[in-house]
């Protein structure tokens, strides 16, 4: 009986010993759990507020191709280049480089997410450049079969144009793309929308405020789709901002900040001098035929037109028309009632005229709140883009981050409970946090953390503009509207020639809208 | 290969119980490190092996540059870290966890070692040249490994219960 007992009481010991730290895991699980169930109160508690935000994100209209869309393109500089890359075009040369990049390094996705896209059924029909070199290279596009929908339609090489009018003669095109500089802008858009062709024009919609109001007419009674190129209208975390604002998540906004900070060459437009442009390549008569000054040839004006406001719009049609449209698609701000802007070439002393410190403050009386954007072309420092709200501000460039704020009035019971914490956000949203992006030169990181370059539908990236060409062809092909419209671009123009007025009278400039101009 | 052998070393009760709670405690940092990686839907190993540095850089390159790779190296993170932290506390295979671990850990400081000539572009949460939190707890396993004790308290008490009475 003693040696039963005293061998059940060594197995028991035996089973003791075996199992002595599995309450540790007790301790472990049941503070994992009192972690995660708070965890749960919090999030349900801010998602009431939320609501379907923190859903995947939205999903590519996938429209029926249509039919095959006849394009043209005027200008095949730079923004010209990505342009057409965004509607499925580009060189044999960026192929392969771009095929070499990934080649030695897997995690350049240039090429892939160009071949990824949708292909748009559409061919590109005319190039119109005044320079011979970017002509060809428009032509070679047009037939590089390298491309989304490789093999499924035979490729014709463009026809060259020599005159922007003609190509908006051109029978054999319904759209055109116009990427050329600003001084340009209006008078192109005018006569596409007098020849009927539909439009999709980069920013600065236009060099001056009458152009503005002259395309706002002609477009506003024209029978096309407009298009102005505002790529971050497609951005991810500019959706769910915009959402976030109206469900009134940040309480009432009286300011908001963004800024402009690039501290690069390319940055501050001082781009390569093409030895190939001489007068004998370039249509230098037409070039500056719609500038107010006329100079003899020069390349450097030619190549970096940005750095003069005799072509271009300076920080505020270049940079802060991307900022303000962003705050514009957000918060639908429209054109405000004052500007004050100050600034002045501190750094870039090198014969332009264009600031390259920049800021202005916009006054929104009737919104009851301050936009204010400040730029530098000669620090990186990022400053972001923010939303100041009562109750909580808002971050949004490629991520998204709404932080609770201590003194707010609408969380004040939630933070008391414990549901609302001040130091932690109350909503994060990564961009593909899962991808891995090998973007190289510091302007390309520049744009890519504003979320200028790239965004995601379904967990598969796009390149923005291409997101914002394929609306403007379903907008024709389908009838519906553009994001940002003449409406939008008519806003984005007013209120960046003000920022410049302003710069440059050295004044506060006030907008009477119902007479449409400058007081 | 390993025959575990209870009371291979004959502990005192500071040596033993100084053993099972580095045990445990390591544990159930791998436990932890684990579990809040599976609950954690945006976790994934990229942004650190993107940061890899010095010999197992080229390694990290290929996996980066394969989704599935990736997602395999996510997977045998998080549920490495779970299953090692599970048999470190439980005492269950735990020397094989203890090994496992250190390999695991082997390769983190591999990939991203604390050397002076390297930079990071993330700062670390504390102050290292050479010896960091990884070395250190990979030693602790080491001791644990040639210290054993789960087969004193611990489940492998009785799944090698029988080789203990050789």
């Amino acid at each position: 009986m003693s040696e039963n007992k005293s061998v059940e009481n060594a197995g028991r010991r035996e089973i003791i010993k075996a199992l002595g730290t599995i309450p540790v895991l007790g301790v472990f699980f049941y503070k994992l759990f009192k972690k995660h169930a708070l965890e749960e109160i919090r999030n349900a508690s801010v998602m009431e507020e939320l609501g379907e935000l923190k859903k995947a994100p939205a999903v590519i209209t996938s429209k029926e191709p249509g039919k095959l869309l006849r394009l043209g393109i005027i200008g095949y500089g730079g923004r010209g280049h990505a342009l057409l890359r965004a509607a499925g075009f580009t060189t044999p040369e960026w192929t392969d480089d771009a095929k070499q990049r990934a080649e030695e390094n897997k995690m350049d996705k240039g090429y892939e997410t160009f071949v990824g896209q949708t292909d748009l059924n559409v061919v590109l029909n005319g190039v119109c450049d005044i320079y011979d070199t970017r002509a060809e290279e428009g032509l070679a596009a047009s037939t590089n079969d390298d491309r989304p929908g490789s093999g499924t339609r035979k490729l014709t090489t463009a026809k060259r144009y020599r005159h922007y009018q003609d190509i908006l003669n051109a029978k054999d095109i319904d759209a055109v793309i116009i990427a050329t500089p600003d001084h340009w802008h209006a008078q192109m858009i005018i006569d596409a929308v007098q020849a009927g062709k539909h439009v999709y024009c980069e920013k600065c919609m236009t060099r001056t405020t009458s152009e503005a109001l002259d395309v706002y007419d002609v477009v506003k009674n024209g029978n096309v789709k407009f298009q102005l190129g505002h790529q971050n209208r497609q951005i991810e975390t500019h959706l769910k901002a915009k959402t976030i604002v109206e469900k009134g998540i940040l309480g009432p906004i009286t300011l908001i900040e963004s800024t402009t900070n690039r501290n690069d060459p390319g940055g501050a437009w001082q781009y390569e001098i093409e030895k190939e442009g001489t007068p004998k390549t370039i249509d230098w008569k037409q070039f500056q035929a719609k500038a107010p000054t006329k100079l003899p040839f020069n390349a450097e004006r030619f190549f970096r037109w940005r750095k003069w406001f005799d072509y271009g719009t300076g920080l505020a049609g270049d940079l802060l028309s991307h900022e303000y449209d962003a705050v514009n698609q957000i918060m639908d701000l429209g054109i405000p009632k004052t500007a004050v802007a100050s600034g002045g070439i501190y750094f870039y002393k090198d014969g332009r005229d264009v600031p390259d410190v920049f800021q202005v403050v916009y006054e929104y009386p009737d919104r009851n709140l301050t936009y204010m954007y400040s730029a530098t072309l000669a620090s990186g420092k990022s400053r972001g883009r923010v939303f100041m709200g009562h109750d909580a501000h808002m971050e949004v460039g490629r991520d998204l981050t709404v932080n609770p704020d201590p003194q707010s009035t609408r969380y004040k019971d939630k933070m008391e409970e414990g549901m609302v914490s001040a130091s932690l956000p109350l909503f994060t949203y990564t961009t593909g946090s899962k991808e891995i992006d090998g973007i190289t030169s510091a302007t390309s990181k520049y744009f890519a953390k504003k979320g200028l370059v790239y965004t995601y539908r379904e967990g598969k990236r796009f390149n923005t503009s291409h997101l914002h060409m394929k609306e403007w062809i379903d907008a024709i092909r389908h009838g519906t509207e553009t994001s940002c419209n003449i409406e939008r671009g008519f806003e984005e123009a007013i209120t960046c020639h003000m920022a410049t007025e302003s710069y440059l009278q050295k004044k506060v400039v006030e907008w009477d809208s119902v007479n449409r101009k400058f007081i | 290969m390993y025959t575990p052998v209870r009371n291979q070393i004959n502990y005192n009760q500071f040596q033993l119980y100084g053993l099972i709670s580095l045990r445990v405690l390591i544990g159930w940092h791998f436990l932890y490190e684990g579990i809040s990686k599976i609950t954690n839907s945006y976790w994934s190993s990229a942004a650190f092996l993107m940061e890899s540095k010095w010999i197992f850089s080229g390694w990290t390159q290929i996996i980066l540059t394969n989704p599935s790779a990736v997602a395999a190296v996510d997977f045998l993170n998080m549920w490495g870290l779970t299953a090692i932290g599970l048999g470190l506390i439980c005492g269950c295979f735990a020397r094989w966890a203890g090994i496992a671990g250190i390999i695991l850990l082997g390769i983190y400081y591999l990939t991203n070692p604390p050397f002076l000539e390297l930079e990071y572009s993330m700062p670390t949460e504390g102050s290292y040249m050479i010896v960091n939190k990884n070395l250190i707890e990979m030693c602790a396993l080491y001791v644990l490994t040639v210290f054993p004790t789960s087969t004193i308290v611990g489940i492998d008490r009785l799944i090698f219960k029988n080789e203990s009475k050789h």
